[in-house]
């Protein structure tokens, strides 16, 4: 049997088509990274396409059917997460190796190696690793246009020939070859087989070993390449390293990164405002819809304060979650995140992160859930989970309708050296406190808990190419579903509960309407609750009614407003510019006649909403991307605690000060 | 000498990788295998990492991992 698989060429005669009571056959197609890879797979897929974890871990596993021909059965198809060897360094990599080496586990029938045919050396490595396990296999040659472009003359049948597997050039994107690839993918699955080498033992082998067998690869590549390709030796540099000269230029290259994340920036900030209050109004006109159609009562309140606008809160999202991806694809697919990893590597390398955790930290200033997502591009998990510890640290725009309601009303009109606002320059120190502290707890984690050897910074620098459309379309589509299933539902069940725990016990004492709120809120498990932490809380200047208010603001930072308004009786719907709230606080009295609410407690609330996890879509997205509750509790836990103890020593400081 | 230390845009011959390191192997495994030829292309405006051409791609990596890599230069 083995002897057959060794000696097969794409010459030998197969059965054409397979027994029609076979069950439905695998494949798996994998391949380097930038290899075109997902090109490849959207093509024969199109939009089927289900996404699984695999258990345990973060790293997503993409399936879908591939109808080879018209009335065929499906083949199921797995694309794996790239990898340059079947040595892993990477958890991707690591999950993908184990999948291509453990043939029992996936009962593959075969296997689609996928090789970028410009950069044919090092993407043949991965493929002769896997040829010599015997498996059977077919080499998809992608990207022959730009291969034919660059002057490279490729002989597949002589590849074929020395390789000893069905070589098929392709081009995804005009669908050119993907018929052979079928026919060929049929042909050696249909020939079954099994290892015919022990994987067990390529793979244990000792690093003595591992290095001679790799010198001995590489040779063999190089051979093989130089007899199957004509190379017509290039003039001068590349297009690719010509555009190098600008985007990764000493001086021009920063500025023109600047730009590039200002408009991402630009995008999450304020693009996204439109359709995100869009999606609020259409909640809120739903919810009074139901609540002017329905009798009043549990079940109605349940309905609009709970699910409608828990759904609403989850669908909110998606603006900035679609935007983001928008543009971490186009950076991706056409090879400036690359450029972008490698000028900030060093300035991220000080803080203990690697270079790619630039953009998700820097899209974390308008939301971190977005930002947790996008961190996948980073490709070790110590590295990528200390990112996502320090992202919400970034002041979110959640954060701004807190900042200036207090602002408002402690501090509005004041400047600073008589021409700078003094509420611009609180601002600024909140954004700048949460990078000071970002980094002083990356560079802890990273020592600590966290504390690995550095993985390699060895980054492919891929060549410029034109993004291609269907895979943003895919990416897009993938990453929001993606959310709405796994993240949404965690988000929806707390704000039912946050709900709950305003709404009961029922208070049956209606006087006026806003009054009614206030002595609701004020029984209820919420305002017990913040009656209960006073005590906790007192010392960081915060009454039971703020107790309320933190409380709720867990279903989203600015929910502390509506919150305060509701337990001061100013009447819903206040918002952070409303007169009567900034009033209401101003002139809040204990029963002793002193203030409750003073300059030094704002920002004592302030720094706490800065560095308290308070926002429950970011513990759901946590939770999501790093597959356990260990993380996101973690989160929670020493936010919190920085959180206490910043407030604590802010507000008995400054008392200490003599500020009031 | 260390292929971090050679200047720009002139091509080197990897003549050794140094396997004590934890990175040795993945290097290798990228293409910087003995007798493979090696250009640096430029380094990052804060003067690490640096980016070379190997086997006709162009690949990031850090200063110290590009001194595990011994180079010669042909004259």
């Amino acid at each position: 049997m083995s002897a057959v698989l060794n000696t097969f060429s794409i010459s030998e005669r197969a059965p054409l088509s397979l027994p029609r009571t076979a069950r439905p056959l695998t494949v798996i197609v994998a391949g380097n990274p930038n290899a075109g890879k997902t090109s490849l797979f959207n093509s024969l897929t199109g939009l089927r396409q289900k996404v699984a974890n695999y258990p345990g871990v973060t790293v997503e596993s993409k399936s879908g059917n591939w109808f080879v021909s018209g009335n065929g059965p499906a083949i199921r198809l797995v694309d794996l997460p790239g990898l340059y060897s079947l040595d892993a360094t990477s958890l991707d990599e690591k999950i993908a190796s184990e999948i291509l080496l453990d043939a029992s586990a996936t009962k593959a029938d075969a296997i689609i190696v996928v090789a970028d045919a410009t950069n044919l050396v090092r993407n043949l490595y991965l493929a002769t690793q896997l040829i010599e396990t015997g498996r059977p296999i077919v080499l998809a040659l992608t990207m022959v246009d730009l291969a034919e472009r660059a002057k490279l003359k490729i002989d597949p049948a002589k590849l074929s020939d020395e390789l000893g597997v069905p070589v098929v050039p392709i081009v995804a994107k005009q669908r050119r070859g993907l018929e052979q690839l079928g026919q060929a993918v049929l042909d050696v699955a249909g020939r079954g087989g099994r290892p015919s080498i022990d994987v067990k033992a390529a793979r244990d082998s000792s690093a003595r070993n591992r290095h001679s067998t790799l010198i001995q690869r590489y040779a063999r590549i190089e051979r093989i390449v130089s007899e199957a390709v004509e190379t017509r030796t290039q003039d001068g540099p590349d297009i690719s390293e010509r555009i190098d000269r600008f985007v990764t230029h000493k001086f021009l290259g920063p500025v023109i990164l600047l730009l590039v994340m200002l408009l991402v920036f630009q995008a999450i900030f304020s693009w996204a405002s439109l359709p995100m209050t869009l999606i609020d109004h259409l909640f809120s006109g739903l919810g009074d819809v139901v609540r002017a159609n329905l009798p009043p009562g549990v079940f109605t309140d349940l309905l609009t304060d709970g699910i409608i606008a828990g759904v609403g809160g989850v669908i909110a999202f998606l603006p900035q979650i679609l935007l983001l991806f928008l543009f971490i694809s186009l950076l991706e697919d056409s090879g400036y995140m690359a450029r972008a990893a490698f000028l900030m590597d060093r300035l991220m390398r000080a803080v203990g992160l690697h270079g790619k955790a630039f953009v998700p930290l820097l899209s974390s200033f308008a939301c971190a859930v977005p930002g947790i997502m996008g961190t996948r591009t980073i490709e070790h998990l110590k590295d990528r989970i200390a990112t996502i510890m320090i992202a919400p640290f970034m002041s979110c725009s959640a954060r701004l309708p807190v900042y200036t309601l207090i602002i408002a009303a402690f501090f509005s009109g004041k400047t600073v050296l008589g021409v700078v606002s003094l509420g611009a320059v609180i601002i600024m120190a909140m954004y700048l406190l949460g990078i000071a502290v970002a980094i002083v707890v990356a560079s802890i984690l990273k020592r600590t808990i966290l504390n690995a050897p550095p993985p390699p910074f060895v980054m492919e620098m891929p060549p410029y190419r034109l993004p291609n459309f269907g895979n943003v379309a895919q990416a897009l589509l993938t990453r929001s579903t993606v959310f709405l299933k796994r993240a949404g539902t965690v988000i929806l069940a707390i704000s039912i509960l946050l709900w709950a725990l305003m709404a009961f016990p029922r208070s049956s004492a209606p006087q006026s309407k806003t009054a009614e709120g206030a002595v609701q809120i004020e029984n209820s498990f919420a305002g017990r609750a913040g009656r209960l932490i006073e005590p906790a809380i007192k010392p960081l200047g915060f009454d039971w009614k703020i107790g309320i208010g933190l409380i709720s603001s867990f279903a989203a930072r600015e929910t502390i407003i509506s919150t305060l308004s509701i337990v001061y009786n100013v009447g819903e719907g206040a918002d952070n510019k409303s007169a009567s709230l900034v009033d209401t606080l101003r002139n809040a009295r204990r029963a002793d006649g002193t203030p409750i609410w003073t300059p030094l407690t704002g920002v004592s609330l302030m720094i706490f909403f800065l560095l308290a996890c308070q926002c429950m879509s970011t513990v759901a997205v946590v939770r999501r991307e790093t597959n356990s509750w260990r993380w996101p509790l973690f989160m929670m836990g020493y936010m919190l605690v920085l959180a206490y103890v910043a407030s604590l020593v802010t507000f008995q400081g400054g008392r200490l000060l003599g500020f009031a | 000498m260390t292929l971090d230390s050679i200047p720009n845009n002139v091509t080197a011959r990897i003549s050794s990788v140094d396997m004590r390191g934890a990175h040795g192997l993945r290097l290798m495994e990228m293409g910087l295998v003995p007798g493979a030829p090696v250009r640096i292309v430029k380094a990052a405006p804060l003067g690490d990492p640096i980016q070379i051409c190997i086997h006709n791609y162009h690949l990031a990596l850090r200063r110290t991992e590009a001194s595990a890599i011994e180079v010669t230069i042909n004259s």
